[in-house]
């Protein structure tokens, strides 16, 4: 669904590229967690994705299409298959949340009809029903990014890209949302979630790849959020934290799961 | 449903640029006004042009009974007539000549009447001296014929009747060229105005169009709510201007200056109703062109 082929992107009047030779395949239907501290090339990846930015060499596919070769007036296609999600929310104020659902139908041409028909139902799926008429304002941060996730699979996309969505969230809500963008992948959607609370990465045992300077140091299925920068050891003797993010046999520094 | 959003979408952004788009509206309007006033002008120069400048451009005066100069000897003869004529229509000077007309004291004395009917009633017809007029092939050739029969017999004076209408056409020309020069600068600052006001349009609604980018609509519809509120804020400008003109016109040319000098051809509220359609295609043009360059910087797909 994705694949980058030693990727490389170097932005103007920088000398360190922000991705490094990134080679990175996801599966249709795959749940990724992309990991990293700030600069590490996470937001770069899923630009080259969205193909707001094209990749200084090597190759993107995304959905079966090279992105290379890709010209600008079918961007808009390409768009219309992946759904975004942003730590900011990005709604718009002035509409309420039916209205701001229903944009995301509205600017690619979909009929009065169909909107009326997609619209409740993506709400009920991402646990607004009945709040349709309320403004951005009058929802808490979790509803407000419920929304935003709303807008983001409206239009049914094969793929859904999530950039520290739950940054601005307390722990809990975090996890609810998360748990969402579970349920979405359950439904077929392919979901790459940029983040780096660790907390949800290690309580989701799903695959988890770590940029660091730009390049994939660590690609590993069920990890947990373990940096080279900050290696977590277990306390001898105990074979598993608080959310089951360590095992027994890991050794330190080295990532959390089993292979 | 499309149309009507891109609708609500123009309204949405005419309200809250109000002030740049009111801006818009007026410096178009200017400028298109001295664009139309330019164009109008150039058609009263054409209009007289065509109406006098090539129909009559020599005037050979014969000697009347009371004529002073030193050529004359009383009123000119038949003889003299009969020469004139003949050195009209004969080489070497038929070639240059395109047609000879004779005017009678009486038919000059009705001219002058038709012009001014007081001053006309101090003169009696066989005060006004008769002529030949005379129309040249080439009217820069004026030269030959007034060395050809300045101070032959019966002949008083030679006169390039152009020279009566030239200063007229030099003040036309001179405003003409005035009024468009303006209209260059109002139209320059016109394009800059609209892209600098379509750039702080898209600047204002980077939220919506960011998402709009983001869930894939197409350019023509990330672009056209932006492009169109150029082309009504135009046309809006447009349309003032021809009104102006078409008072100017109605007031000013045919309400005063046929009634004042009525001796020419004027322009009427046709020609301005001609013009208009022009100042609205050039009007959209600038928009588009303005709209297009600001959106490909400011408002990539």
């Amino acid at each position: 669904m994705i694949r980058f082929d030693d990727v490389t992107k170097t932005y103007d009047r920088t000398a360190r590229p922000a991705l490094d030779g990134i080679d990175l395949e996801v599966a249709r239907g795959e749940f990724v967690f992309l990991v990293g501290a700030s600069g590490s090339g996470k937001s770069t990846f899923l630009r080259l994705v969205l193909k707001e930015d094209d990749a200084t060499s090597g190759a993107v596919q995304v959905a079966g299409k090279d992105l290379r070769r890709l010209s600008s007036w079918k961007v808009p296609h390409l768009r219309r298959q992946i759904g975004v999600v942003f730590q900011d929310f990005r709604l718009l104020p002035g509409k309420t949340v039916f209205q701001n659902v229903a944009f995301a139908l509205q600017v690619i041409g979909r009929s009065r009809a169909s909107i009326a028909a997609a619209v409740p139902e993506v709400l009920e799926l991402v646990g607004l029903e009945g709040k349709g008429e309320r403004l951005p304002h009058e929802l808490s941060g979790g509803e407000q990014q419920r929304v935003a996730i709303a807008r983001a699979i409206v239009n049914s996309p094969a793929i859904l890209l999530a950039d520290e969505p739950t940054g601005n969230l307390d722990p809990t809500t975090s996890l609810g949302i998360t748990r969402l963008l579970e349920r979405i992948n359950g439904r077929g959607t392919t979901v790459v979630m940029a983040t780096h609370d660790d907390d949800i990465v290690d309580s989701m045992r799903k695959r988890v790849v770590e940029l660091v300077d730009g390049r994939v140091v660590r690609d590993e299925h069920q990890g947990g959020y373990v940096t080279g920068a900050v290696p977590v050891v277990p306390p001898p003797g105990l074979s598993v934290d608080h959310r089951g993010a360590v095992s027994v046999d890991t050794v330190p520094g080295q990532g959390g799961g089993p292979r | 449903m499309r149309f009507q959003f891109v609708l609500s979408e123009i309204g949405i952004g005419l309200r809250r640029n109000l002030a740049m788009t009111i801006s818009v509206v007026l410096v178009t309007f200017v400028s298109l006004t001295f664009v139309g006033a330019g164009a109008l002008m150039q058609q009263q120069v054409s209009t007289m042009k065509g109406d006098w400048y090539d129909r009559v451009q020599v005037a050979i005066f014969l000697c009347t009974q009371d004529s002073l100069s030193a050529s004359c000897s009383g009123a000119a003869s038949d003889d003299d007539k009969a020469a004139i004529e003949a050195a009209l229509t004969s080489a070497p000077l038929s070639d240059l000549v395109s047609e000879v007309q004779f005017e009678t004291s009486d038919e000059a004395y009705e001219q002058f009447r038709a012009q001014d009917e007081q001053l006309s009633a101090s003169v009696t017809p066989d005060q006004l001296p008769e002529s030949f007029r005379v129309g040249l092939v080439d009217p820069e050739r004026f030269g030959v014929i007034s060395e050809s029969f300045q101070g032959s017999p019966g002949v008083e004076e030679v006169v390039d009747q152009r020279e009566v209408l030239e200063p007229f056409f030099d003040v036309l020309n001179a405003a003409t060229a005035g009024s468009l020069a303006l209209a260059g600068v109002m139209l320059v600052a016109a394009v800059l105005l609209i892209g600098t006001t379509i750039r702080l349009a898209a600047f204002n609604r980077r939220r919506e169009t960011g998402i709009m980018r983001l869930v894939g609509a197409s350019s023509t519809f990330l672009q056209l709510p932006f492009l169109l509120e150029g082309v009504i804020a135009v046309c809006l400008g447009a349309a003032l201007a021809g009104g102006v003109l078409l008072l100017a016109v109605d007031r000013g040319v045919t309400g005063w200056l046929a009634q004042q000098v009525p001796a020419f051809d004027y322009i009427t509220a046709t020609d301005v109703w001609a013009t208009i359609p022009w100042l609205f295609v050039g009007g959209i043009v600038l928009a588009s062109v303005a709209s297009l360059v600001s959106l490909s910087r400011y408002l990539k797909v």
